[in-house]
């Protein structure tokens, strides 16, 4: 019974019909885009690379979270208040009240993610949009942030995290760096560069990878995984998809709609515990619009806002996207407000080539 | 063969002060096709969510195989082995084949702590048994949405055969589709109760009902008008009833005939 009018489908076409494709296009052309403006500027050098390495790897982690949770067929608009939240706690507990940082950290995972599943309830039990509950959690969390914040230290900073966090257990988990050695041995036989002079000569610019980097490595591993290989990867894609049907199968869509908003959560903590660790403070207005660029690497990276579509891998390379872009232009020595025009111009780009993908998927005409 | 496969006995159905099911009674045997017909409004949708577990009746009995149950969701339902395919909400259509057919049910490898799906499994399976139904798919990752609505249909129907169900319940399977369309969705109902399922066919098209049913029972206003075997009854008849009587006759007069 085989439809005559049904062309066989030639192997390019079906390797262009995935999530991925405009994300990895969009990679290389930026790649190439660089490397003619701005490929002596040192951008692609051991420490530029770090630089954007940095840059997108922040940006992959609050996407891993965003993409789930958006093929799963919510958003969460509150990811940029979260992540100045979990900043200031980790913060007030670990300084002001002198707790160990690491118990600050577990706590700091433990608050949000139950403000996670706060929302995600809220969304299941009321039935409203997700967008509406989560912009409100959107102003509550920003809110209570700079309240808390100024209640304990009268400040909106709250600095003295990095002395705190000297020697402990979990805070080097965030901060730290790994495989110093290599890079040690990579400065010595003169690979990448090492300092000439200050107390660090001899050191090279990179000491290591830092755990941002494999923090963001590792969700979008585990992130892809979920997704495309087990059981709760396809519940995520039917509770999107239709959650009705899903239903009607046994897929136990609010479970899993809670459980990303969770997840949501926890790669929010996750962004803002490496960011305290960086810097040695917290800040009450970290994190602003984090949100809407998680959303926009999502979409760049194929997912479709009405959820049931999208890959992981898209929104990692999303991320790289985003990170090469705005420092590649401060390396190239563009005016950077202008990331936010491209950013703009991208997003529309990226939701019109989604549309028409998603068309050729499901046959719509 | 004497037993039911399902048996509703006087089933009630009241929400607040509205009686949408007012006494129905059902069955179907094994390896035969019921028809339920009725026009829109007559209580069908109420008795087949009665039936798979979505609600439950206010007055009656229901039995599977002749024990008394009490379905208290639709989880139940599926397990006592009835599957309900619905008209719209059968597949995903963004999900391939194989995804949507195992949906709820994944086949899983394990190493150790980790699991995940056996998508070599799966797949063949998927491929089997939509070849079985008649549908050569031309690859189990095909997306649901390039398919056919007579196709999803038969892959939801291939669905709840393969995963054991006793009864299907089929919502309007051929309501929304081509003549071509529907005539394959109707072959796949006879090659499923030649296999010894009890097919329960809810339909208002008393043509596509007279090709495959065994009976045909009637719901109007909330009230069956009682079963008649194949051959008893005329689809003139049948009509009649599901409209309630005399204006549709007058109506078929000035048309024809040909309602």
């Amino acid at each position: 019974m085989s439809d005559e009018r049904i062309k066989q489908v030639s192997a390019i076409r079906r390797a262009m019909i995935r999530p991925e494709l405009g994300a990895i296009c969009g990679t290389i052309l930026v790649f190439v885009f660089f490397f003619m403006i701005a490929g002596d500027s040192g951008m692609f050098s051991a420490e530029g690379v770090q630089n954007w390495g940095v840059v997108s790897a922040q940006f992959a982690i609050i996407a891993v979270g965003a993409c789930l949770l958006m093929i799963a067929g919510e958003f969460d608009l509150s990811v940029g208040s979260m992540i100045g939240f979990a900043g200031v706690v980790i913060a007030i507990l670990s300084v002001q009240w002198g707790l160990p940082v690491w118990l600050s950290i577990i706590a700091a995972f433990v608050v949000c993610m139950a403000i996670g599943a706060l929302n995600g309830f809220l969304v299941i039990k009321t039935g409203l949009p997700s967008f509406i509950v989560t912009l409100a959690f959107l102003y509550i969390l920003r809110g209570l942030t700079i309240w808390l914040s100024i209640l304990t230290t009268r400040q909106t900073i709250i600095g003295g995290v990095k002395e705190a966090a000297e020697g402990d257990p979990l805070a080097w988990l965030f901060g730290g760096v790994i495989f110093k050695g290599f890079f040690q041995w990579l400065g010595d036989i003169g690979v990448i560069e090492t300092f000439t002079r200050g107390s660090r000569m001899g050191q090279p610019v990179v000491d290591g990878i830092p755990m941002l980097v494999v923090w963001a490595l590792g969700l979008v591993i585990f992130g892809h995984w979920l997704l495309t290989k087990t059981r709760f990867g396809n519940w995520i894609f039917a509770s999107g998809g239709d959650a009705q049907a899903a239903r009607y199968v046994g897929v136990p869509v609010n479970r899993v709609k809670i459980l990303m908003f969770m997840f949501t959560a926890f790669c929010a903590t996750v962004f803002a515990t490496c960011q305290v660790m960086e810097f040695g403070s917290a800040a009450a207005d970290r994190g602003l619009l984090k949100e809407f660029e998680a959303i926009i690497c999502v979409v760049i990276g194929g997912a479709l806002l009405t959820g049931g579509y999208g890959s992981v891998i898209g929104a990692a390379l999303g991320a790289l996207i985003f990170g090469v872009v705005q420092q590649g232009l401060f390396f190239a020595g563009a005016e950077s407000s202008l990331f936010r025009v491209f950013l703009g111009g991208i997003l529309i780009f990226a939701v019109i080539m989604n549309t028409y993908i998603r068309r050729m998927i499901t046959g719509e005409r | 063969m004497s037993t039911p496969l399902i048996e509703m006995d006087n089933i009630e159905k009241h929400f607040g002060p509205v009686i949408a099911l007012g006494g129905v009674s059902f069955n179907v045997m094994e390896g035969e096709c019921h028809c339920l017909l009725g026009d829109n409004g007559a209580g069908k949708s109420t008795f087949i969510k009665t039936m798979s577990g979505v609600h439950k009746p206010t007055k009656g009995v229901m039995r599977v195989s002749g024990q008394d149950v009490a379905f208290s969701s639709p989880r139940d339902a599926m397990e006592a082995g009835i599957a309900t395919v619905y008209q719209d909400l059968a597949m995903i259509p963004l999900m391939s084949v194989t995804r949507n057919f195992w949906m709820g049910r994944e086949p899983r490898k394990s190493f150790g702590p980790f699991k995940w799906i056996d998508f070599k499994h799966a797949n063949k399976v998927t491929m089997d048994e939509m070849s079985s139904m008649g549908i050569n798919l031309r690859e189990p990752e095909q997306a649901v949405g390039t398919l056919s609505g007579g196709e999803r249909q038969t892959v939801a129907i291939a669905r709840a055969v393969h995963f054991g169900a006793k009864v299907l319940i089929l919502d309007e399977p051929t309501s929304a589709l081509g003549v071509r369309q529907t005539s394959n969705v109707l072959a796949t109902i006879d090659r499923v109760r030649k296999s010894g399922i009890g097919v329960i066919f809810i339909t208002h098209n008393v043509r596509h009902a007279m090709a495959v049913g065994d009976r045909f029972t009637v719901l109007n206003r909330g009230q069956t008008h009682g079963t008649a075997k194949r051959g008893e009854i005329k689809p003139e008849e049948l009509q009649d009833m599901m409209a309630g009587g005399q204006e549709l006759a007058q109506l078929e007069g000035s048309l024809g005939g040909t309602v």
